[in-house]
């Protein structure tokens, strides 16, 4: 456990110090969204109609951009190859980056899409649904996102190939957490989505990085 | 009797057969030294030994026991050196230091950092930043490693690229140390490195030969002395 911490405290400290991957995750977010309503009109009721769809794909590919860096300087500089050599198992590692990573791009999203729903013209209903779903989905996106980025290791261009793989995995968070939030606009309950999105959250956690461990196996042989 | 010993290995890498029939036993206080050629398999001969590559033949054993059975315990057993440095540009000299002492499973990783960076000769380098650190200072900051995370094998593939004659030379002295504590050295090296009363162990003894007439069994490949018209 203590190795663990250490393992999620240096990736922290990696983050803050290089800074980049955080604030390009969000900036990118904000910047999708923003330009949807230059895309399709200022309409509010168009934006308000639209709004859950946008700030969740724009989630996803927000997401997507900080993966591809996830095991690949750890890899670069052998730091990987000695991560599979200590005691602490790699599963154990691929969770401890895959949380990092999360604290690091994914809880930034959650903190920025309530401004962002405002912008849209969500209704406050859906506000509640909208900061649950993310809660829940995007620990399953870097989830998910990590067993892509160990994928791709040493691909020429893994960047767009952990596109192509990890997208169409991501379609399920992406119709349950859109769906919660339009349930809970349209004063229905959004309990069923988040429950299935909880139970893909519940599946992810250890086949992700038990797949991640596998595949980070066959990178560094 | 031997503690770590390697019978029949063979490795293969891409589609091409590096050696075959290989085999070593090392002793606590001993140090074995890889030499070969480049591409004779030193290195994948290292990375096996660490537990990075399976053979697709033959069985590394601590005391009798496989290694394949209890990795874990094997991994606790060794320290590996490889060709890159695994030092992050953003981190200071000693918070790398430190962070791989703790995963060693050190008690206090900042005191052995320290420590081991003080031994190595560079106590200056502490908190500079990684990216500010030249390819010696790395390969020093790696080499403390061994030292910060105390392990009874070293396993280290060239140790001394980018060491300056003095470095090499105390990084002799911190090898006798260590095999004069019990503890196990394999390395190769292409420069000369002092390991007095070390056994050498020569790759292309047990590189596969083209035109191997009878390759089912190959019984000690020790004497493959004079045929080194292999196609590599």
């Amino acid at each position: 456990m203590n190795r663990f911490l250490r393992l999620v405290g240096r990736d922290l400290r990696l983050a803050l110090r290089q800074g980049s991957d955080a604030t390009i995750a969000v900036m990118f977010f904000v910047l999708c969204v923003v330009l949807f309503p230059f895309g399709v009109g200022p309409e509010p009721n168009i934006l308000a109609r639209i709004a859950a769809g946008v700030i969740w794909v724009a989630a996803l590919l927000a997401s997507l951009l900080s993966l591809e860096r996830l095991f690949l300087t750890d890899y670069e500089d052998g730091s990987l190859e000695l991560l599979s050599l200590s005691s602490l198992p790699l599963e154990a590692v691929v969770v401890a980056k895959t949380l990092a990573h999360w604290l690091v791009t994914g809880v930034p999203l959650i903190v920025a899409a309530p401004l962002l729903a405002v912008l849209l013209n969500m209704d406050a209903a859906g506000f509640g649904a909208l900061v649950l779903t993310l809660l829940i989905g995007t620990p399953i996106l870097s989830l998910i996102g990590a067993i892509g980025a160990a994928l791709t290791l040493g691909a020429r261009r893994g960047g767009v190939l952990l596109s192509l793989l990890i997208l169409p995995l991501y379609i399920p968070v992406l119709i349950f957490g859109a769906g919660a939030i339009d349930a809970a606009i349209n004063s229905l309950t959004p309990r069923p989505h988040l429950l299935l999105l909880a139970g893909i959250l519940a599946a992810a956690l250890p086949l992700a990085p038990w797949a991640g461990a596998a595949a980070l196996r066959q990178a560094v042989e | 009797m031997p503690v770590f010993a390697g019978s029949e290995l063979s490795c293969l890498r891409g589609d091409r057969l590096v050696f075959t029939g290989l085999e070593f036993s090392l002793a606590p206080g001993g140090a074995l030294v890889l030499l070969g050629p480049n591409g004779s398999g030193k290195s994948s001969l290292l990375r096996v030994m660490a537990g990075l590559l399976k053979p697709i033949r033959g069985r590394l054993s601590w005391d009798g026991v496989a290694v394949a059975d209890e990795p874990e315990q094997h991994r606790a057993k060794i320290q590996y050196v490889g060709h890159l440095d695994a030092v992050k540009p953003v981190l200071t000299a000693a918070e790398n230091l430190a962070f791989w002492a703790a995963l060693g499973g050190a008690a206090d990783p900042d005191a052995n950092a320290r420590e081991a960076l003080e031994r190595l000769g560079v106590p200056h380098i502490a908190a500079v930043p990684g990216r500010y650190l030249s390819a010696g200072q790395k390969r020093r900051l790696n080499l403390a490693r061994l030292l910060a995370a105390p392990k009874p094998l070293w396993l280290l593939d060239e140790p001394t690229v980018a060491l300056d004659r003095a470095a090499i030379a105390l990084f002799e002295g911190l090898i006798a140390e260590h095999r004069a504590g019990g503890g196990m050295v394999v390395l190769s090296t292409h420069t000369d490195i002092a390991t007095p009363g070390g056994e050498e162990l020569h790759l292309d003894d047990f590189a596969p030969y083209a035109d191997d007439d009878d390759d089912g069994d190959d019984g000690d490949g020790v004497d493959g002395d004079e045929e080194r018209e292999d196609a590599a």
